[in-house]
């Protein structure tokens, strides 16, 4: 059988252009399933933003509301303790919230807040996700002689300050995570979205 | 796409070595590409077994997909099926890719089977190929009513409860059959539970399992051609191997890049539906099946989907139960013993006696106005002759073929040595 | 991309109709229904027929299926004017779906049987069958609520939209047989309502419009996208093509 002359260059062009068309047509076919795989609009229904009604929260006084799934600490901060809280510095690992990603940067100040009295806090243990305990108190506990108040968690000791901040030499890694939360007035705050204006 | 086999066979060196001399998939792979040797004159209707293939992969992966949302109870279903539509990111095109398919499944498997049907493609030595063709078919047709249970609207309940009680005209355990069948006293939770079980994994193993034993079973007697020679009879050596038959043609890269056309046509078809008309008129998707089954209120027309019309006309126009279920069982029974009743030495209608194409056109027509009749309210009595009529030239077509192939009434043209290409 | 959309749905229904004309009266679809010409990718005539939705049938009728975020989303609305103007129940939620104001219950104790949820009457019926049952009120004094219709005779359902289009009569012809009640052979407007019969027809198109989004609201989407995957797919097809005419060159 007579051989005739295969144009190789044409062929490989068509062929890698065929593949290269193919792959891109085959990403574009992917997307419908990976993005399947996101929260749903149901599951965004279930998390979308609370409001909180905190006129009736007295100084040292802390709720616990639910936030998509997570628990969300508010609390009133009193006069003493937003005193002791400067004094704290030198026994934390990182006292003026450097590490941007456990704060927005409208609480990324020496309280985590945006309004010095108000706590808001995902009340989870950044090292294995436990719920620590409140312990409001400013006086020595048994674990930690001079306590000025804060949250001890009971699975591995971690120790948080009254505006979240994590005491160096504990397990946990970093300060507990301040949700996105807006203030609507004086008492109505919203969690689960940002200021207006803030990033 | 390096197409071409390895002259030498030299042993192949670094890790696709190393696993070869291990598990030889890469020669497994070639031996079934580009060393498989197709007939070069291969027409319009040899896309749909390659195209079948796509559609099968299409419904197990957005299957497994569904079941990631679905849930398979009574009070959820239907529920979790708007879930998917509405709620889900891109639920909706992952559910019309299924729904489509289904049909898509059927409407490239009857063109395939006609095909077999065309050019004598069931006959010496396909016999089996064919018969495990038919399995395939039988398992795609329990695998798609199960599917449309699913979604647990009017058509689903009641096509289920009408469908499982076909069982029921079995004299004797007729009864009982039904109710093991249904796990209940009337279609409920537990059926619906069950088909879903059946729907995910145990029919599509075992679809799996059958098309897999169908390729082997073509690749070990070579796929037939519109002239329905035998092309492994003919004389050997191509431009690619001395031993290969002359007027076959490496299955990779000529069928694969020439089945990648098809399925450029064909999911320009699929796409067209899914994206502008996913119900296709209520044929695809019922409007029926987007109210939630109510076991109190039968809709106004049961119908089941188009797939299914033309044996459900034929158990329609039947006017005793019992027989009725025969009859529309037989129906599909004798296509499996079409290899030993169609006696011709002769496979492709190219080169067939004018009365058999004849008698193939009239059953290909009496089918497809079957499902136009078996599709419609079934309240117009002349209809209801017609379809009587249709009914006796569908079976008419198999006691025809016998006599007239086993007395030798057929007047054949000679069959050509090699095969004809147009070009 | 809205524009574009307008032929290709006329293309689509055309060859669609050629395709399964035969199969949807063989169905058992009600032959003789006008034609209710949605246009769904309209945004402005889904606003109008949202409005209308929720002034004339969400007192009593839900859409259980459609949230309130995804039909400001897909209608172009903001949060505060779906939940000002559109949601008229207090304790309607953003991200939750429409619920009527009535409960099933209730429903069920004034008309005999609880109206039904809406979110996919227009896919079960069909849109033709909702906007011509819509205009097919007339006034009959034998039944509970003064009202019958011709597409669905005895229908729970009392004429809520009698203000705009006015009250219809009918005129009977000879009964069938003996005994039977006379069939409605034509229904005539023998009192004006606010709108004029064209403007009535509107109102109603806008409506069973929104009633076709709501029925399935990735409508939107699949049309829109369907344009670009079908583009593709050309393109994909001609250098397939162009592959196979290359490869094939080796076969005499």
């Amino acid at each position: 059988m007579a051989e005739h002359n295969v144009n190789q260059g044409r062929r490989r062009f068509l062929t890698a252009t065929t593949a290269v068309v193919g792959g891109v047509g085959a990403a574009f076919l992917a997307v419908p399933f990976i993005k399947s795989w996101q929260p749903s609009a149901r599951a965004q229904a279930a998390g979308a933003p609370v409001r909180v009604d905190i006129s009736k929260l007295a100084p040292g006084q802390l709720m616990i509301e639910s936030w998509r799934g997570l628990p969300v600490w508010v609390y009133r901060r009193s006069p003493e303790m937003l005193s002791a809280l400067p004094t704290l510095a030198s026994h934390l690992r990182d006292p003026a919230s450097e590490n941007t990603s456990q704060q927005p940067a409208y609480a990324a100040n020496e309280f985590r807040a945006q309004r010095p009295e108000i706590g808001i806090y995902v009340g989870i243990c950044t090292h294995l996700g436990c719920s620590p305990t409140f312990v409001p108190e400013l006086t020595p506990q048994p674990f930690d002689p001079e306590w000025k108040g804060g949250f001890f968690c009971p699975c591995h000791k971690s120790r948080f300050d009254l505006a979240g901040r994590v005491y160096s030499g504990v397990p946990a890694p970093t300060n507990l995570q301040v949700p996105p939360h807006r203030f609507l007035s004086d008492t109505l705050i919203e969690i689960g979205v940002d200021p207006e204006g803030a990033a | 796409m390096a197409g071409y086999p390895n002259p030498n066979g030299a042993p192949q060196k670094g890790l696709v070595g190393w696993i070869e001399e291990r598990l030889p998939v890469f020669s497994f792979m070639k031996a079934h590409t580009s060393e498989y040797y197709a007939p070069k004159n291969f027409n319009f209707w040899y896309y749909f077994g390659s195209l079948a293939l796509l559609v099968l992969v299409n419904q197990i992966v957005t299957g497994i997909w569904l079941t990631m949302h679905f849930k398979p109870s009574a009070a959820e279903a239907f529920n979790s099926v708007e879930y998917i539509m509405r709620d889900v990111p891109w639920g909706w095109q992952i559910r019309y890719m299924h729904a489509v398919g289904a049909s898509m499944f059927f409407i490239v498997v009857y063109l395939h089977m006609f095909r077999g049907l065309m050019y004598g493609s069931y006959k010496k030595p396909r016999e089996l190929l064919w018969v495990i063709g038919m399995f395939i078919y039988l398992a795609l047709m329990a695998e798609a009513f199960m599917g449309y249970v699913l979604p647990w609207g009017q058509m689903s309940g009641w096509g289920a409860q009408v469908i499982i009680s076909l069982f029921g005209a079995i004299p004797g355990i007729g009864e009982g059959l039904v109710e093991f069948i249904r796990g209940d006293y009337l279609i409920s939770d537990a059926t619906l539970n069950r088909f879903f079980a059946l729907h995910v994994i145990a029919l599509p193993l075992v679809l799996l399992l059958l098309v897999v034993l169908h390729l082997g079973a073509l690749h070990q007697v070579g796929s037939n051609n519109p002239d329905g020679v035998e092309i492994k009879k003919g004389p050997k050596g191509n431009r690619w191997s001395p031993e290969a038959p002359a007027d076959g043609i490496p299955f990779h890269p000529y069928y694969t890049v020439k089945d990648l056309l098809g399925v450029g046509f064909f999911l320009m078809f699929a796409a067209f539906i899914i994206f502008f008309e996913p119900t296709f008129g209520g044929l695809f998707l019922e409007k029926d099946n987007f109210v939630p089954y109510d076991p109190l209120v039968t809709p106004e027309h049961i119908v089941p989907v188009w797939y299914f019309t033309p044996y459900y006309a034929m158990l329609r126009v039947v006017p005793d139960k019992l027989l009725g279920v025969i009859v529309m069982f037989s129906a599909i029974a004798l296509l499996f013993l079409l290899p030993w009743l169609d006696r011709s030495p002769v496979k492709s209608w190219r080169y067939r006696g004018t009365a058999f194409k004849v008698a193939l056109g009239i059953f290909a027509l009496s089918f497809v106005w079957l499902g136009k009749i078996g599709g419609g309210p079934g309240t117009d009595p002349v209809e209801t002759q017609i379809g009587r009529l249709l009914t006796v030239l569908y079976f008419g077509y198999f006691v025809f073929l016998f006599v007239y192939t086993h007395f030798g009434f057929e007047k054949s043209k000679p069959v050509p040595d090699r095969v004809t290409t147009h070009d | 991309m809205t524009k574009a959309r307008f032929p290709m749905r006329r293309f689509t229904s055309l060859l669609f109709g050629l395709v399964v004309s035969a199969s949807v009266s063989a169905a058992g679809g009600h032959e003789g229904l006008a034609p209710a010409n949605t246009q769904v990718a309209n945004k402005a005539m889904l606003q109008r027929g949202a409005a209308m939705y929720m002034n004339y049938c969400a007192g009593c009728h839900s859409l259980k299926y459609l949230r309130y975020s995804r039909m400001a989303e897909d209608l172009g609305l903001t949060e505060e004017q779906v939940m000002e103007n559109l949601a008229f129940s207090d304790t309607a939620k953003f991200g939750e779906t429409i619920n009527a104001a009535m409960t099933p219950k209730d429903g069920a104790a004034f008309f005999g049987k609880a109206p039904p949820d809406l979110s996919l009457s227009a896919r079960s019926r069909g849109v033709d069958w909702v906007y011509n049952y819509l205009k097919s009120f007339y006034v009959d004094p034998t039944s509970a609520t003064g009202w019958n219709n011709t597409i669905l005779a005895n229908a729970s359902m009392p004429h809520v939209l009698w203000e705009l289009q006015g009250s219809q009569s009918a005129h009977y012809g000879e009964a069938k047989e003996a005994g039977a009640s006379p069939a409605v052979e034509s229904l005539e407007l023998t009192t004006p309502g606010l709108l004029s019969p064209a403007e009535y027809d509107a109102a109603v198109r806008d409506l069973v419009t929104f009633l076709e989004y709501a029925a399935e609201p990735a409508i939107l989407q699949r049309q829109a996208i369907g344009v670009w995957v079908l583009l593709y797919l050309a393109l994909f097809t001609l250098i397939a093509w162009l592959l196979k005419q290359e490869y094939w060159k080796d076969v005499h």
